[in-house]
């Protein structure tokens, strides 16, 4: 009984330092448990953090598509479907690889955890690759932003534009040059450990032009096909050249139900007619009778449609449907997309970052909290393209 | 309590004072062994510096907007020029005492000090995303200031579009900056979530936390929540100005009304932000100098708990001219009724902790008293603003100036105040001028009240608010109000010149100056780098009953009553049957 009162003066000193604290175990941590656990929990605030951040543009979406549904409709069409469905297989696969590696980095397979992690990164930077071409061919048509659309249905593929691809490529391709010197000059000095993480951050890089070749193969393969013959009539009416090319892009993407779409294909049509910016279309929308006419010409259940719209949303304004209106679109698909890919840019960077540590076998048994935090982190950026891709590629 | 003498035979429990190599302020010397810090306390006391500069800035700017409008023509901006200096001015004194300020005062500052000592824990759960938090509020404080450098910004506080996308002021800066700051907000937040969450000592269940503790956890869910959504709408006006992206720009057939949405939607719950911390200081203020237990401890956790849900609904009563359905703004009006019920529980409950305690009526506590004054005012007029009817002749008018005024001046500001002055003995390890220290409490309850409460009516009589220029009908309350704001300047800095001396000539603080029961109480002061040996043992925070003042050296200390050597009848010299058995 006595030493209840001795207990609280003597023989706390010393104690709780040194006893048991593994390298890993930072000096403000008591346990292994309790770190790890910090670090879980932070790391699912951080993607709260993260999902609240892109549900602003998600809201912004939902907002626009329920004001001009044709609007978003139509211009999915410039939307490469098949680049989009290769990227989100891409990322699916990494994902996989990704969860992977947690396993490995639990296990101690250190070889394992390098060859996981680089598959991961060789998927991202796959999917960068594919998104280099997809981004760098709309610039070129001038599929942009509202107030930096110049689209020209007229001149689709104008020639004469900045290399944009290049332009994209060229911190890739710097990237890659100093990676291979670096293997290079490891490899001469015997650095074995940066020689380790020379090898597969190589590979990465190459991956990014994996990427770019593959989604050139792809585009070009639509290129012949893609919305060029759709614009050239001025009068933006039903003609055969648009029911074909809209088929064809249908056919091309393996849209069921083709037969019974010819509604659907009168309402692209005419959305993309609208998006035509000449004089005639521009007339037709600003006034009444106008309106009428196109009634006439495109068949009376879309452009009732169209004109609720425009009466619903533009008091004051006469030039709503011009290509201007298909720029918000545009400015959402960039934002999201573009959003999404510094998200993969980062987690390339902390991916890499974890390279280095798995080629230094840090992680152990009791230490593999960083694996696990990336690894979730890298399922959210997956998942957040898992609902873009269909909100953004699919809707028609 | 105050008693005077200890009583004898007892067992006095008190850390003394820290070694020169201990004390958290000197255990390591050079400005880079501050700028590199991983200390919670360093970073609160860098903090500390950050926001009373950044107070300091914009306090010269609303002297400044004051004395413009000490004239119905406007006294100090003249010439063509006038409105748009006055329109940079306010804005930026707005903006700085937003988002560079208030947001980070309390949980930033005092919070950082404070949350790890109080869980007895050695350091924050991610020390580096600590620091780096702390650059991001540097670093948005730059932007800020290049703003201020570059073409200024007169979009007010606030950047609503249109004007925001076609103003040619600095906006892109200013709200990159407040980007930037958000991302430092967040942080923060998560990690006191997260050391409140997985550091907590044995011992300390859920509601043996002090109440301080509560408020910022209650604070860091919002900034967790909240602050995302700034961030992606200040994004979409910053592409929105390069790009054009048409979201908010009705010229790309765009929505402004979205704006007022998505940035009311964080900046509502952002207010909270401001004065959940505020309240759990209070909390412990009243307690502590009232010597008495908290009264209803749960309701004032949950109910911070309860404004941090709620506060997420209401965003809408900041928009109900803006032409939202008269549904809408009828839910939004009846929403806003129901937030300000856990504010007037936790007022009641601070009203019965002090009935019937023994108040002394030192610095912390002065400043404390004029809070639940001020917020009171404050929350009150908040619901003539939450009412429609009344709400659409006084929005955007001196009301809501007075309104927000008394709430984040009157309430987060004085209790910032209250805290520094309750805390710095124990951060510096001075004491200061308790003469000092209450006259500043007093110069700026008055100060305040004669600069803001004219204003409440100058906003009923229809004074339009971010005028350069009013009607001469106006000038006898705008004299005034600016007369008062000179003595708030005064008062404040008077503060401020009674915590500097003390750190020059003030005397050496003890552990305990106050006779709070909370952990931070119980490690020196200033705190030893490592905060405690080991976690402490924790008890109830709001327990005063062993605690008591010694005079002689002017200091609480825990009080361990004499004990008897158990049993309590000690047995007879001889037992009873030893004659028998001789
Ligand atoms: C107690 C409950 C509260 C209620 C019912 C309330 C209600 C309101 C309402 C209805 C408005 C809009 C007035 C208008 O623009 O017409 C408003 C404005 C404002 N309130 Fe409160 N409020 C409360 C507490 C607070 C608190 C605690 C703070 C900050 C610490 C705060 C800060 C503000 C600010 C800054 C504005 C003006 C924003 C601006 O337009 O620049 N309020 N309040
Ligand atoms: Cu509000």
């Amino acid at each position: 009984m006595s030493t209840i009162e001795a207990s609280p003066e003597v023989g706390h000193d010393e104690h709780g330092h040194d006893h048991d604290h593994p390298p890993f175990l930072a000096h403000h941590f008591d346990t292994p448990e309790q770190q790890f656990d910090s670090g879980k929990l932070g790391i699912w605030l951080f993607l709260v953090t993260e999902v609240l951040f892109f549900s602003g543009m998600f809201c912004a979406y939902a907002i626009f598509r329920a004001l001009r549904p044709e609007v978003f409709e139509g211009c999915s069409q410039f939307l490469n479907t098949k680049l989009g469905a290769i990227n989100t297989g891409v990322l699916l696969f990494s994902s996989l690889t990704m969860a992977w590696a947690v396993r490995c980095s639990q296990l101690e397979q250190h070889k394992g955890l390098v060859g996981t992690l680089a598959a991961t990164l060789s998927c991202a930077m796959i999917f960068l690759g594919v998104k280099a071409i997809e981004y760098s061919h709309k610039f070129g048509m001038g599929l942009l932003p509202a107030g930096l659309f110049f689209y020209d249905p007229s001149n689709p593929h104008p020639t004469e534009h900045p290399p944009y691809l290049a332009y994209i490529c060229a911190p890739f391709a710097l990237a890659l040059a100093g990676v291979l010197i670096w293997l290079v000059v490891s490899a001469v000095s015997g650095n074995k450990f940066q020689f380790a993480i020379a090898k597969p951050l190589s590979v990465v890089c190459l991956c990014f032009f994996v990427g770019v070749g593959l989604g050139t193969v792809l585009e070009s393969g639509e290129e012949s096909a893609d919305h060029i013959d759709v614009h050239a009539d001025p009068n933006g009416l039903a003609t055969a050249p648009v029911m074909e090319q809209a088929e064809k892009t249908m056919a091309a993407e393996a849209a069921p139900a083709i037969a019974a779409s010819g509604a659907m294909v009168a309402v692209d049509e005419t959305v993309l007619k609208i998006l035509a910016k000449d004089p005639a279309n521009v007339g037709v929308v600003s006034s009444q009778n106008a309106l009428e006419q196109q009634t006439a010409a495109a068949g009376t259940s879309t452009v009732t449609g169209d004109g609720e719209i425009l009466g619903a949303i533009t008091t004051t304004e006469v030039d709503v449907m011009t290509p201007t209106t298909a720029g918000v679109f545009f400015s959402i698909y960039y934002c999201m997309t573009g959003i999404h890919a510094i998200h993969i840019l980062a987690g390339i960077g902390v991916l890499v970052w974890l390279l280095v540590r798995a080629v230094r076998q840090d992680f152990n048994r009791q230490y593999f909290g960083p694996v696990d935090y990336v690894g979730l982190y890298w399922h959210l950026v997956d998942l957040i393209w898992i609902y873009l891709f269909p909100l953004l590629y699919l809707i028609r | 309590m105050s008693a005077g003498s200890l009583p004898s035979g007892s067992q006095v429990k008190d850390p003394g004072y820290p070694t020169p190599s201990e004390n958290y302020l000197t255990n390591s010397k050079g400005i880079l062994s501050w700028l590199f810090t991983l200390d919670h306390k360093r970073i609160g006391v860098m903090y500390l510096i950050g926001v009373t500069v950044a107070f300091g800035v914009a306090g010269l700017l609303a002297l400044m907007i004051r004395l413009h409008l000490f004239q119905p023509d406007g006294m100090i901006f003249k010439g063509e020029e006038a409105n748009n200096w006055y329109n940079q001015v306010f804005t930026l004194h707005g903006a700085i005492m937003v988002f560079l300020f208030i947001i980070p005062s309390v949980p930033a500052a005092l919070g950082n000090f404070l949350v790890p000592v109080m869980l007895g824990a050695k350091d924050v759960a991610f020390p580096r995303l600590n620091l780096c938090s702390f650059y991001l509020w540097v670093f948005g404080a730059l932007f800020f200031v290049s703003a201020l450098c570059a073409s200024g910004l007169d979009t007010g506080w606030t950047f609503y579009t249109p004007y925001s996308t076609t103003t040619d002021s600095s906006v892109i800066l200013a709200t990159s900056g407040a980007f930037i700051l958000g991302f430092s907000s967040i942080f923060t937040g998560l990690n006191f979530i997260v050391t409140i969450n997985t550091m907590r000592p044995p011992g300390m269940t859920w509601f043996r936390m002090p109440l301080f503790l509560w408020a910022t956890y209650a604070t860091s869910i919002i900034q967790v929540l909240a602050t995302p959504v700034l961030g992606i709408t200040l994004l979409l006006l910053i592409a929105e100005r390069t790009m054009h992206i048409g979201i908010f720009d009705p010229e790309y057939n765009g929505d402004p009304v979205t704006f007022q949405h998505f940035f009311w939607f964080y900046s509502h719950p952002a207010v909270y932000i401001m004065i959940l911390p505020a309240f759990g200081i209070i909390s412990d203020l009243i307690s502590v100098h009232s010597h008495k237990r908290i009264f209803g401890y749960r309701f004032i956790a949950y109910s911070s708990i309860a404004i941090a849900l709620l506060g997420f609904l209401v965003w809408g009563h900041h928009m109900f001219t803006a032409g939202m359905s008269s549904l809408t703004t009828i839910i939004f009006s009846a929403l806003t009724f129901t937030v300000s019920v856990p504010s007037a529980i936790k007022v009641f409950n601070w009203l019965a902790t002090m009935y019937k305690g023994s108040i002394s009526l030192t610095t912390p506590m002065c400043y404390a008293l004029s809070f639940i004054f001020l917020f009171t005012i404050g929350g009150l007029t908040g619901l003539h603003l939450g009412t429609l009817a009344t709400d659409m002749h006084l929005h955007d008018t001196y009301f809501v100036v007075a309104h927000f005024h008394y709430v984040m001046v009157g309430g987060t500001l004085v209790a910032f105040l209250g805290g520094v002055f309750h805390w710095w003995p124990k951060m510096f390890g001075k004491m200061y001028s308790e003469a000092g220290g209450r006259l500043s409490a007093l110069l700026v309850f008055a100060g305040f009240n004669l600069t803001f409460l004219p204003q409440f009516i100058l906003g009923s009589r229809g004074m339009p608010r971010r005028y350069a220029t009013y009607d001469p009908e106006f000038a006898a309350l705008h004299q005034m109000s600016t007369w008062g704001s000179m003595l708030l300047g005064f008062g404040l800095l008077v503060a401020l010149v009674v915590l500097l001396r003390s750190l020059k000539s003030g005397k050496r603080a003890p552990a305990n100056p106050w006779g709070g029961a909370t952990l931070e109480w119980e490690c020196t002061s200033p705190p030893p780098f490592y905060n405690f040996e080991r976690a402490p043992s924790v008890g109830d925070p709001y327990d005063f009953s062993d605690l008591e003042w010694d005079a002689e050296d002017e200091r609480y200390v825990k009080v361990e009553p004499a004990r008897e050597i158990v049993p309590e009848e000690q047995p007879e010299a001889e037992p009873v049957h030893a004659d028998d058995s001789k």
